[in-house]
């Protein structure tokens, strides 16, 4: 197969098997094209791509950016904070008014569950989805897998526990549904409270040791704790999920077997990791930032090669 | 479909040798060349010359890549289908080497543009040559030739020329197709 089953991308749950296979083939080349002397191809010199957030980031929109670049697209960008949505602008609008400059692609970061799905009805554009609410981040997850599939040979099997604010966290969400997908096993754990309730009919196991969820897997993704979403206490003190739910060196150490540490950024240093984990050969969180751009150059490309002329 | 016999084994094999002795003419022992086949169909032919280099001739190391040119193709969303890349292995540097590019057949010079625009991301070289088996005459779109070519042929518009190589289709020969 040579082509996307989609013409957007709005979350892992619009893709298949043979969509993830196909990009991680196509990031395979551009990984190899951003570790040359000179990292730029022409290809997509007649494509105009605009980054809309209207949320902040700073890893994703760098690397979506970069990306863009890299396949030599022109690139125009948007945040919230100094646009005409403070004036009172709906999304529809300010998007079309984007548009109406010729603008073939979109890449959207926005706090609505549903903002890309919403938009992709209404818009004649291609949409990339870089995270609507705590919904999906799907080329996190696909940057998550890819790295995974770097370090371990394949994800086909692998035992994956996803730790921390699994409520909040749409990164949780894409990574069980991408994770699931290729076949290996997904776990979540986290204090109960932010533990979606009926996380369990995803087909994820659910628990609440960490100790006992990090002796089953092989993986980690560690989660930030989302203090920016969080109107109500969910627990007691960052002390204390620290003491429960926080990784160190002398825990991890002595775990039955060495696991693979991940985490999607940024990292609140000695709350979930402290900073010798983070900094350790068991972690890959570097590797995942370099991935995220040969990720999301396939994606682009892939995308991009469906807008007809 | 019909199908003729432009080469056979034999006629493939001599036509090698030679190109290998022209490449030792020009190149000597090879120490500031770089050979370079094009993905998909180029680096078997590569593959075989450097072999023949090594084996035969007794030139020693010569250093041989693989580039893949997809990302640089002028028809990017001008067909149906989305262009799928194959490996690029280019494990030196090309800064002020001569490089000698190798394909399979030359039509309309458009993949040689591309390649050209490829290798520049590796560095300056020295100069680029090419080499192809087959020379399809009167078909360039481009300003475009080889330096060293195996056999030059006459081939109209709906005729396809394909070369089938041991490694890949079982033997060596060339067909001149009509489709």
């Amino acid at each position: 197969m040579s082509e996307l089953s989609v013409n957007h991308l709005l979350g892992i749950k619009y893709l298949n098997k043979e969509d993830i296979e196909l990009i991680f083939k196509t990031a395979d080349h551009f990984k190899e094209v951003i570790n040359r002397p000179i990292k730029k191809v022409p290809s997509l010199r007649d494509i105009t791509i605009a980054n809309l957030f209207f949320e902040n980031s700073t890893r994703t929109k760098l690397s979506f950016e970069l990306a863009e670049k890299r396949l030599s697209a022109d690139v125009i960008n948007f945040s919230s904070a100094q646009s005409s949505v403070k004036k009172g602008e709906t999304l529809i609008d300010t998007v079309n008014n984007i548009l109406s400059m010729k603008v073939d692609m979109v890449v959207m970061r926005h706090p609505n569950p549903g903002a890309g799905v919403f938009l992709s009805k209404h818009v004649n554009a291609s949409i990339i989805n870089a995270g609507d609410g705590a919904h999906e981040h799907p080329t996190q997850a696909l940057l998550d897998s890819y790295s995974i599939r770097e370090k371990l040979g394949e994800v086909k099997g692998k035992k994956v526990v996803i730790v921390g604010d699994i409520l909040h966290s749409r990164v949780a969400l894409s990574n069980i549904y991408a994770l699931q997908l290729q076949g290996a096993e997904v776990m979540v754990c986290g204090p109960k409270t932010l533990l979606p309730k009926y996380i369990g009919k995803l087909g994820v196991k659910v628990e609440t040791n960490l100790r006992k969820a990090l002796n089953w897997c092989d993986v980690a993704n560690m989660l930030r704790v989302q203090n920016e979403r969080m109107e109500i206490s969910y627990f007691p003190s960052t002390r204390e999920y620290t003491q429960q739910y926080g990784v160190n060196k002398d825990f991890l150490d002595s775990l039955d077997k060495e696991i693979t540490i991940m985490h999607p950024g940024p990292i609140n240093r000695g709350v979930e990791i402290t900073s010798d984990v983070a900094d350790s050969n068991q972690a890959i969180i570097l590797d995942q930032v370099q991935n995220g751009v040969a990720i999301r150059m396939a994606v682009i490309y892939l995308l991009a090669s469906k807008i007809k002329q | 479909m019909s199908q003729k016999v432009l080469l056979n084994a034999k006629e493939v094999n001599i036509i090698l040798h030679r190109l290998a002795c022209q490449l030792i003419e020009k190149h000597n022992d090879f120490s500031n060349t770089v050979i370079i086949g094009l993905q998909p169909r180029g680096v078997f032919l590569a593959d075989r010359l450097v072999k023949i280099l090594e084996e035969d001739y007794k030139v020693k190391s010569i250093q041989l890549g693989h580039l893949d040119i997809t990302f640089y193709r002028d028809d990017f969303r001008r067909g149906d289908k989305t262009l799928a890349a194959n490996k690029t292995e280019i494990n030196f540097i090309v800064e002020n080497k001569n490089i000698i590019l190798i394909d399979d057949v030359l039509y309309t010079g458009r993949s040689i543009r591309a390649a050209l625009t490829a290798i520049q991301s590796f560095g300056r070289p020295n100069e680029i040559e090419l080499l192809t088996l087959i020379d399809r005459r009167f078909s360039r779109h481009l300003p475009i030739q080889p330096d060293y070519r195996g056999r030059q042929v006459d081939v109209i518009n709906n005729e396809k020329v394909k070369v089938n190589w041991k490694e890949q289709d079982k033997e060596d020969s060339v067909y001149l197709i009509e489709k």
